[in-house]
């Protein structure tokens, strides 16, 4: 299946490559190489919801050449970048930069980037990718971004929607400082491991549907945070991409916010407009996994209230179950001039693809 | 809004507990004395803003400067005898339970609250109804209390605080489901409560409206878990209702959970039907905060896209101020039967008054 006749006419802002732990001994200095096999991650315990499916991944993903899905370059620019008319990808490699350790996690962002750069930016001129950093240190993820200024290849700085404390908090305001001064987006990726709380307000649920549906609720709380404390007076360049978060429970958030900010405006004096304002100057969101209403007109009242036309991010998921198929996630009555530039102009705008 | 003429229900009135110590004459001698004695006050929230803007509007706070909504004259003034004039008002009261950790002291309290609550309010005003409130964390003590409560009719409703330290649809829980059911009582989630853990996913957020505006989470991640957990499957005849937490979040939670569940369902296969589905049968909905837009327009689809006329309950949430006085032009926008359904008939056949 071959879709790639006609000229590029899609970004894919969510695709994830799978770094393997060779692929990362292959980077790592041999004193975090022998951490890593005798200590390990040591991930905070109570987030393991099995998924639908092994890896999360379509059972079409796994590599003919063995490896898990997502981790050979060959196949993903078969079964994704040749299949469809992708003109560039963003690779956000789910790789846990989320320890106890803070130096293990900056070891492994390091190794993580070299990583892509070798074995997927410079063989592959379509792709770009999300840089991967120690979010729960600021001073070791602006090395990170430091390292990396000025390497056109890394679009956005990468934070998982699950952190120890809401985004808007002061201890993360450096990494948003040198990701507003190098001109990069913050991506915040669905998912990642407790920063130390169950993933619900309500505390650890049963199954893994719960898990996966509750997803807006993170960034639910990273929304109002970032907006209540401030972040975009103090940093009014700074762009927040919310990737695989969803799209439709934006605006009912933004309603019952900003009627809520006029009530209690007294305790974030430093707000001078609407939060729904902020929101719409400094966010992004990707499509996928896109709601799907029971009748396409909702669809687009959903659009027209949202009303971010500019905003909208294409995004396949590639190769997760949930995958979104760039011929068929988008409703067919989304009309053709917003199709473009959900599907291509909003991402190439953004990230400055010429 | 217009006044229908069937019998209207305000469906979240708020009995006030003014001081834990007008609960001292409903407690046992052991606990009096406790009260008297130790440090045990009474359930302390030291998270809720003590001068909070939401909390009443200024027409509701008495000149002797005691707590609006905080005896039943004021009520009656506030609520009962005033326009739209409800037949029917079903007090919601909670003074924290949740965050007891000695169960006994929680059995207890709730207790005696459900006892002031029939002496000094029900018993006062024959068009009062009440929710039972229970020590929410302790499933089989809660139980206890619905049994006790069962026989009075005056009770309509069992009452859980919204915040848990566990979702409401793991197994734990299931006995305050079938208790319910059994005696034909509708479980209502209403905003708040304190049982320790954070309200958010990523902790606990530097400024109230950051919790206030966001508890719609806790809302969805609780519906989420009661149907997932198949509550609903097990107990055909119970209905849940969710209270002061908004109705504009539902319809597109609803999106995504049921395409999750064309994707996820043999994970729950005793859920057979799509989410939305066991909403519009078993799920209802209070009106204040109304959380639609501004815009008349707006407010009209975000009422249509929940698909069905029979989930909203109409509720004033005396004394609170949720500031949505616009919200009473936004209703002028819905169809009249809507309204009418939402100010009566819904709340009729929910509570069969």
């Amino acid at each position: 299946m071959s879709k790639a006749t006609t000229a590029a006419t899609l970004v894919d802002c969510d695709i994830h490559n799978a770094i393997t732990p060779a692929a990362v001994a292959r980077h790592l200095p041999e004193r975090w190489r022998q951490y890593h096999a005798q200590f390990g991650r040591r991930i905070t315990p109570g987030d393991f919801y099995p998924k639908a499916t092994p890896m999360a991944s379509r059972t079409d993903s796994w590599p003919p050449g063995g490896g898990p899905p997502g981790s050979d370059l060959a196949f993903m620019r078969k079964q994704l970048l040749d299949a469809w008319p992708i003109e560039f990808g963003i690779l956000n490699t789910l790789i846990t930069i989320r320890n106890q350790y803070r130096d293990y996690d900056a070891a492994m962002a390091t190794a993580a980037n070299a990583c892509q750069i070798a074995e997927w930016l410079a063989p592959e001129p379509r792709l770009r990718a999300s840089l991967l950093v120690p979010f729960e240190d600021s001073e070791l993820a602006v090395a990170e971004i430091r390292r990396h200024a000025g390497d056109k290849r890394f679009v956005q700085v990468l934070i998982p929607s699950r952190t120890s404390e809401p985004l808007g908090r002061r201890k993360y305001w450096p990494i948003f400082a040198a990701a507003a001064e190098s001109g990069l987006p913050i991506g915040i990726h669905f998912g990642g491991w407790s920063g130390g709380h169950p993933i619900s307000g309500a505390g650890w649920p049963t199954y893994y549907i719960e898990y996966h549906t509750g997803m807006n609720q993170t960034f639910q709380a990273h929304l109002i945070s970032l907006i209540c404390e401030g972040v975009f007076e103090e940093f009014p360049k700074l762009k927040v991409v919310f990737i695989e978060g969803g799209v439709a429970w934006i605006p009912p958030v933004l309603w019952r916010l900003d009627r809520s900010w006029r009530q209690l405006k007294a305790e974030t004096p430093r707000l001078r407009q609407l939060p729904s304002e902020y929101f719409r100057e400094h966010f992004w969101l990707t499509t996928q996994p896109i709601e799907e209403p029971p009748e396409p007109g909702q669809f687009l009242e959903m659009v027209a209230h949202l009303d971010m036309d500019d905003r909208l991010l294409f995004s396949t998921d590639y190769p997760h179950w949930d995958f979104d198929s760039p011929d068929s996630a988008l409703p067919s009555v989304l009309p053709a001039g917003l199709r473009q530039k959900v599907r291509r102009d909003n991402a190439r705008a953004l990230y400055g693809f010429a | 809004m217009e006044t229908p003429n069937p019998p209207l229900i305000d469906c979240d009135v708020h009995a006030v507990l003014p001081v834990f110590e007008a609960l001292l004459p409903y407690l046992p001698a052991y606990w009096r004395e406790q009260v008297e004695q130790t440090a045990f006050k009474g359930p302390v929230d030291p998270w809720y803003p003590p001068g909070l803007p939401t909390a009443a509007r200024a027409s509701t706070l008495p000149a002797d400067g005691s707590p609006a909504a905080s005896r039943v004259g004021l009520v009656q003034a506030g609520v009962l005898d005033a326009a739209p004039h409800p037949s029917f008002a079903i007090l919601n009261s909670d003074c924290a339970v949740e965050s007891l950790h000695n169960p006994d002291a929680a059995a207890t309290v709730a207790q005696a609250l459900n006892d002031w609550i029939a002496s000094e309010w029900l018993a006062k005003d024959g068009r009062l109804r009440a929710s039972i409130v229970v020590a929410s964390q302790f499933p089989e003590l809660a139980v206890r209390e619905i049994e006790r409560r069962a026989d009075d009719p005056r009770f309509v409703q069992v009452l859980l605080p919204v915040r848990s330290e566990a979702p409401y649809g793991s197994r734990n829980f299931r006995p305050v489901f079938a208790a319910a059911a059994s005696h034909g009582l509708p479980v209502a989630l209403h905003y708040g409560g304190s049982p320790g853990n954070p309200p958010t996913p990523v902790g606990w957020p530097s400024f109230h409206v950051e919790d206030y505006a966001g508890v719609t989470g806790v809302f969805q991640t609780q519906l989420i878990s009661i149907i997932a957990g198949g509550v609903f499957d097990e107990h055909p005849a119970l209905r849940l209702v969710l209270a002061e937490g908004g109705f504009a979040w539902l319809a597109s939670m609803l999106w995504r959970f049921d395409k999750n569940w064309k994707g996820l369902r043999r994970e729950i296969p005793w859920v057979k039907r799509p989410p939305s589905d066991y909403v519009r049968e078993h799920v209802r909905v209070t009106t204040a905060p109304s959380d639609a837009p501004e815009d008349p327009a707006q407010f009209a689809s975000a009422v249509a896209q929940l698909g069905s006329d029979e989930i909203l309950l109409y509720a004033s949430d005396y004394p609170h101020d949720h500031g949505d006085t616009f919200a009473a032009g936004g209703w002028d926008t819905v169809p009249a039967g809507v309204r009418r359904k939402m100010m009566s008939d819904n709340p009729r056949s929910l509570y069969r008054l």
